[in-house]
């Protein structure tokens, strides 16, 4: 079908061949790490819905956790935007808990976050549906739609949610608060949505004591699945059903 | 013998000295709103332990009152007893004048008081509070069509069937209201069924009371007659409903008595729980029940005016003691995280939470007060609320023409 190579052609595409194969190197190396990075963390395209495939989940090691360490608070705060005051009208998004066991001494450190129920008593009972939960398990508040009536705080079995008591300046655009309305514990979702982990998360790991695994428990081949499957974890206050999507090693 | 109501004149220097006051009070409830709403709740006692503070104990009482108040029209309509026919109006009138000054309270105490408008276009059906939204303004439609039925010729085909659409209602908000505790799982002190009947039996209680007062209080100012008759019947009533309310109290305590897991909080609210052991013995069972009932019940101080007044004052304050006990005291006891476990952080975890509220918390509830009343006294004063004369040979020929 085509005609036959003229010499002075067969040097041309001798060139040509050479160009492409150094060209097709050259963007290989610049895509590939991308493409395998891409293939590692499952990305959804921004314009894609959250799924119920995905249950983001978190796991904590109490051993791993020392006392005194608070990183993953002052991360939330830094992140989030809070003032990390913590007097009895600021809020808290996670707080370190220390307990120790009354029949034998036993203490444990433990960082306690919204646990992020998969029935949450405080989507539950919010009369406006401000309260929700996103189809992969994060519970958020819709900041438009919050009265400031608090009945999820009632509601709340962890204490895990705060009023927002008074006018806030310096707020972070991702995270956006506001007086009068209840906030809690994202996740950090505009991370999640950027295939990072939360900052507590990214903090303990970066202060060595790697206590705290974030990760999608309805995937079998992730970290905190293989985990909660291998070991014994703890969710608080069990005995409410809610099946919480932190759970605890250790206590 | 027919019943001939009338408006009151409202004239006098008692009348407009009363509006004054009302009027006063309902302002600073008001203003002390707005200023909570432009410096946030930071102003108030309130904090992210106790996030429910005094505007909801005097909310939720004036609500529950509210649909008790209603009671003496249902005795009227319901159960056919002719004699309470003539206060039915009254009753109906409290009824929406109570309510009204209870949601004005819990509204303007909402951390975004200005999206009321979200409230009522947004329902999440499985909150009890949506379902609250829906019953009370559904109340409001009720009771006026009920109001209606008793006051306009044209309405009375209707009185029976309205009459007793609006008991059942009634029976359901307060079953709507209890539910607001008895559906929450999370704390201690409440997650109980018996909440909503309990809070039945405290709405006939409280109900009662203020209606017995307002009742006495406006034909002792105009001096209308108001024989004993009517009185003593409805006093005894009254002593009827604080005694099963110390019933229901009786049994919610005990119950958690004989399970181990709630000794803790049992012992903080009968035995070491300091404001909230006080209020609960001296306020709400001395004041509000034995006292109140050791009155009623006296053969001598029983038939006096002033000592019923007393007792149904008593009663009252006892509700409101009633509300701060279950409200700030369930709320105070810390939320049982790790059971065995001490437990402490920078969050107020494992520790009781204190609680002082703010002048500008009293001031909204008392504000709330003082619009119940003051929709009572105009209303008074210029429809047909109040019946000429209620003395003992009229309520005689009532009774006996049932």
């Amino acid at each position: 079908m085509s005609e036959p190579l003229r010499p002075e052609d067969k040097i041309e595409n001798g060139d040509r061949r050479a160009f492409l194969a150094a060209t097709a190197a050259v963007a290989g190396t610049a895509v590939a790490p991308g493409v395998l990075l891409y293939g590692m963390a499952q990305a959804k395209p921004a314009e894609e819905a959250v799924s119920a495939k995905v249950r983001w989940g978190m796991l904590i090691d109490t051993s791993k956790c020392s006392t005194g360490c608070t990183d993953c608070v002052t991360a939330c705060n830094t992140e989030n935007g809070l003032a990390g005051k913590t007097g009895p009208q600021d809020s808290q998004w996670i707080r370190k808990v220390e307990i120790k066991n009354l029949q034998t001494g036993a203490k444990h450190s433990l960082p306690m976050p919204c646990q992020h129920c998969e029935h949450p008593p405080c989507v539950d009972v919010c009369p406006t549906g401000a309260s929700f939960k996103r189809a992969d398990g994060i519970v958020l508040v819709d900041r438009h739609i919050c009265i400031g009536c608090r009945y999820c705080m009632m509601a709340c079995p962890y204490k895990a949610r705060s009023l927002v008591h008074e006018p806030l300046t310096d707020q972070n655009p991702e995270v956006p608060r506001g007086m009068g309305c209840v906030e809690a514990c994202t996740f950090c979702v505009q991370r999640v949505d950027r295939d990072e982990t939360p900052a507590c998360v990214e903090a303990c790991d970066a202060a060595g004591h790697k206590a705290m695994v974030f990760g999608n428990l309805n995937d079998p081949e992730s970290e905190i699945a293989k985990t909660v499957k291998t070991y014994a974890t703890t969710e608080v206050r069990a005995d409410l059903n809610l099946n919480t999507g932190v759970r605890y090693q250790g206590i | 013998m027919k019943i001939a109501f009338r408006e009151i004149e409202g004239k006098s220097q008692g009348y407009w000295g009363l509006l004054a006051v009302l009027a006063v009070l309902a302002a600073l409830g008001v203003g002390s709103a707005l200023y909570m709403e432009h410096h946030g709740h930071i102003v108030t006692g309130m904090d992210n332990q106790i996030v429910w503070g005094l505007p909801h104990v005097f909310a939720v009482f004036l609500i529950v009152a509210a649909s008790g108040a209603l009671n003496v029209a249902s005795i009227a309509t319901v159960f056919g007893k002719t004699l309470y026919k003539p206060l039915n109006r009254l009753s109906g009138l409290l009824a929406i004048a109570l309510l009204a000054g209870g949601l004005m309270v819990l509204v303007l105490d909402l951390g975004r008081a200005d999206r009321l408008i979200v409230a009522m276009t947004y329902y999440n059906f499985k909150s009890i509070f949506a379902w609250n939204v829906i019953l009370y303004n559904g109340f409001f439609a009720i009771v006026i069509a009920y109001l209606w039925t008793m006051m306009d010729q044209k309405g009375q085909a209707w009185y029976k069937a309205v009459g007793t659409f609006a008991f059942v209602w009634r029976l359901i908000l307060t079953t709507g209201t209890g539910s607001i505790f008895g559906f929450l799982v999370a704390r201690e002190a409440y997650d109980a069924a018996l909440l909503a009947p309990t809070f039945i039996v405290f709405s006939f209680n409280y109900g009662l009371a203020v209606f017995l007062l307002v009742l006495m209080g406006f034909y002792a100012g105009t001096g209308r007659a108001l024989g004993d008759k009517m009185v003593n019947r409805m006093k005894n009533l009254l002593g009827v409903f604080i005694a099963a309310s110390l019933y229901f109290v009786f049994v919610y305590h005990i119950t958690n008595l004989y399970f181990t897991k709630h000794h803790g909080l049992e012992a903080f609210i009968l035995m070491n729980g300091g404001i909230h052991t006080l209020l609960f013995w001296v306020g709400q069972i001395i004041l509000g029940y034995l006292l109140p009932m050791a009155i009623l019940f006296s053969p001598n101080l029983g038939n006096n005016r002033g000592w019923i007044a007393l007792a149904s004052l008593l009663a009252i304050l006892g509700g409101l003691a009633q509300m701060y006990v279950t409200i700030i005291g369930g709320q105070a006891y810390p939320i049982e995280m790790f059971p065995g476990y001490e437990v402490s952080s920078s969050f107020y975890d494992g520790v009781v939470h204190a609680y002082s509220p703010s002048g500008l918390e009293l001031m909204l509830g008392l504000g709330g007060v003082a619009v119940a009343l003051i929709l009572v006294a105009f209303a008074v004063k210029v429809l047909r609320f109040l019946p000429e004369r209620l003395d003992d040979e009229i309520v005689s020929a009532l009774h006996g023409a049932k």
